[in-house]
């Protein structure tokens, strides 16, 4: 959102929803509080207002990108579909965790592979794998404890991390996700130390197999469509105009009477349940959890693949996420499999060297670029007509 | 905090630190003593690694996530050279220069290029690591390399009820209290260490006041990371140098940063102290949960005093 679209919406009465206890108290005691500017967009009534509501926010290139990625495995191989396409579109979940938190939050958290890996492994201990420490409960109530445990510790790490700001908050993320590493090689009772879990069972529904290629694709594709959607709902709601605000200024929010640490932590809980979902995801996928999975290349391989796309627009961790898992399968043609970090490591360092904004910043200006190339040439054209 | 207060939490944290330390003591005391002087060698060697990574950061406001390479580095530099010179000594200096040349290359380079910028700074250091660590592992494999120090620091020492304890950890010990003065005495007797204290109160006053700011941050970055070097020989002598020793010293210097105070080289000391002993009685007593010791501490730190024990608000 742009500062100018956000100063507006600020204006238009988002202050009402501030989290403050106080705050809320002030809310209800007034007699009609002025609808959010979210509200107002969402009031439609006629048809005729919402044809013209979906034609004024959904584009041709929406579209394009809708059908592309509905079809793509119905063309691609089994390969590009598993290994390239849902893999790409979980770990963009996570990483979209981490633009929600960084980009529109000012908070840049290394431990959201954590949280990820957290919902993995409690998914794996409640449901079936090839361990006997897993309960084997039902999927579905495994998922759910899974979902639920990852997003209170995200809520602990964000309460815990909140207390400090900027740079500092990457040291602190940084050691608590190494932390948990650490105890997930060194306990055996509940994550079963170095192997973790292995060959965990994935569900599957009336008799489709969802770790087939092309089920999980669709599963993936729904979570990842769900979380962009979510996040850019989220991100246009009186929440997270409040949060950009913080990220802006937060002494300023604070003098506004928006409690600035309830607004963050809640950004750490609801980024959490993002997070798991992809973990949950990511599990289903690898078919194992094991600390490997929450090392230290992990957490920072979460980070680049938001650096990478661009962390000022949702879609921007899944184009990192699509170009990091391409890299990362087709390293073995350009440098060798074993200098695989190598070439992720350069392209990090190139992105962050001379982008300000990942490939979306290049491909922002690219376009600015070539408008301002074009632009005068058409305008000469139609003077002349 | 008032009277109560502190009294309270010396209550609270005093009486079980005071129970244990009875209860090891009355239960095995060589076990318990050995343990001790392990958590004190472990912490002059996080010492050494952490106070040049405060320094850093202290002044240039630069979370170098590349320090734990750096000190990689520095231990791989010494053994190549200690290989081939045969002076254990040789090595040590090898490693240090290397490492604070690096160190200088990096803030001229690169570094001074984007002052102010700390995040962006912060992920250069992350990308540099994950190249220095490929290439590290490139070039030497994933062996175990192992120092060949003089063989008069090499024996063993006897002292009371430990028995006897490896005299080169001793020495350790003794290197890393001789750095840790030498460096009070350059930061507070000397002009350019004086430079550096201002830099760390302020910056901007430091610059307008006619110092050449840029040449402060380069001289503090060559011994931050030479610093590193020195502690990638010197530890690398008393454990071993190994692919993923970058990634538990940078783990290792954070936490110790973070509880100590960041910018604070006495409080890189006090966190030093604190994290290699807890983590030594961890691991001697409660092996399966050494590391939660760890994360205890800095929850503590950060829930009562999140700019860490000496640490000033930013």
């Amino acid at each position: 959102m742009s500062a100018a679209e956000w100063r507006k919406a600020m204006n238009a009465g988002a202050g009402q929803y501030a989290w403050t206890t106080g705050a809320r108290a002030r809310t209800a005691a007034r007699p009609s509080p002025r609808p959010s500017p979210l509200g107002r967009e969402g009031e439609v009534s006629v048809p005729a207002d919402w044809a013209r509501w979906v034609g004024r926010r959904v584009g041709v290139r929406h579209v394009l990108v809708l059908v592309v990625v509905l079809a793509y495995p119905w063309v691609a191989t089994p390969f590009f579909t598993f290994q390239i396409g849902a893999q790409a579109l979980a770990l963009g979940l996570i990483a979209l965790s981490l633009t929600l938190l960084a980009g529109y939050g000012g908070m840049v958290s290394l431990a959201q592979m954590t949280v990820a890996g957290i919902a993995g492994y409690m998914y794996a201990i409640f449901a079936t794998s090839g361990t006997d420490i897993s309960l084997r409960w039902p999927w579905g109530l495994a998922v759910a404890l899974a979902l639920v445990i990852a997003t209170v510790c995200a809520t602990l790490i964000g309460w815990f991390s909140v207390r400090t700001e900027g740079i500092y908050t990457i040291m602190i993320t940084l050691s608590i996700g190494v932390a948990f590493y650490y105890l997930a090689q060194q306990n055996y009772s509940l994550f079963n130390g170095f192997q973790g879990f292995q060959s965990v069972m994935t569900p599957a529904v009336r008799g489709v197999e969802l770790r087939a290629p092309i089920p999980f694709y669709y599963l993936t594709l729904f979570w990842a469509l769900a979380g962009y959607f979510f996040v850019a709902y989220l991100l246009r709601a009186p929440f997270g105009v409040a949060l950009q605000g913080i990220r802006d200024n937060p002494r300023r929010m604070s003098a506004l009477g928006f409690n600035v640490t309830a607004h963050r932590v809640a950004a750490y809980a609801v980024a959490g349940f993002i997070a798991a979902i992809g973990g949950v995801l990511m599990v289903w996928y690898n078919g194992l959890v094991s600390p490997g999975s929450v090392g230290t290349s992990w957490l920072i391989n979460i980070l680049i693949i938001s650096v990478l796309g661009g962390m000022r627009h949702p879609i921007g961790p899944f184009v990192g996420a699509i170009v990091f898992v391409l890299l990362q399968n087709f390293a073995v043609d350009l440098v060798g499999r074993e200098r695989f970090n190598l070439l992720i490591g350069a392209v990090f360092l190139v992105i962050v060297l001379f982008s300000s904004d990942g490939l979306l910043g290049w491909w922002g200006s690219a376009r600015r670029y070539l408008h301002a190339r074009l632009e005068p040439a058409r305008l000469a054209g139609r003077r002349r007509a | 905090m008032s009277r109560f207060w502190r009294w309270f939490w010396g209550v609270v944290i005093g009486l079980p630190a005071a129970a244990f330390v009875a209860w090891g003591l009355a239960d095995n005391p060589k076990l318990f003593l050995t343990t001790g002087m392990n958590g004190l060698t472990l912490a002059a060697l996080y010492f050494l690694v952490a106070s040049g990574f405060t320094l850093v950061f202290g002044l240039m406001r630069n979370v170098n996530l590349a320090h734990g390479s750096i000190y990689l580095l520095g231990a791989y530099v010494g053994y190549v050279v200690g290989d081939r010179t045969g002076s254990w000594l040789v090595a040590v200096a090898a490693g240090f220069a290397s490492a604070a040349l690096f160190g200088l290359v990096l803030q001229v380079a690169v570094f001074r290029f984007m002052h102010g910028e700390d995040l962006r700074q912060t992920m250069v250091t992350i990308g540099l690591s994950i190249m220095m660590a490929d290439i590290l592992l490139w070039i030497f494999g994933g062996e175990i390399y192992q120092f060949d120090p003089p063989r008069a620091i090499f024996g063993r020492t006897p002292l009371p009820i430990v028995q006897v304890y490896p005299t080169y950890r001793l020495v350790l010990l003794l290197m890393s209290a001789a750095i840790g003065v030498l460096l009070w005495w350059f930061l507070n007797r000397t002009r350019v260490g004086m430079m550096i204290r201002a830099g760390v109160d302020d910056r901007g006053m430091l610059a307008a006041s006619g110092v050449n700011v840029q040449f402060v941050f380069a001289v503090t970055f060559a011994i931050g990371a030479g610093l590193a070097g020195f502690a990638g020989v010197v530890g690398g002598t008393a454990l071993s140098i190994a692919p993923g020793e970058d990634t538990r010293y940078q783990l290792a210097s954070l936490v110790v940063v973070i509880v100590g105070g960041m910018g604070s080289v006495v409080g890189a000391a006090i966190g030093a102290i604190l994290i290699g002993v807890a983590e030594q009685y961890g691991l001697a007593y409660a092996p399966t949960y050494s590391v939660v010791f760890t994360f205890v501490i800095m929850a503590l730190v950060l829930a009562f005093r999140p700019q860490g024990i000496l640490g000033r608000r930013a």
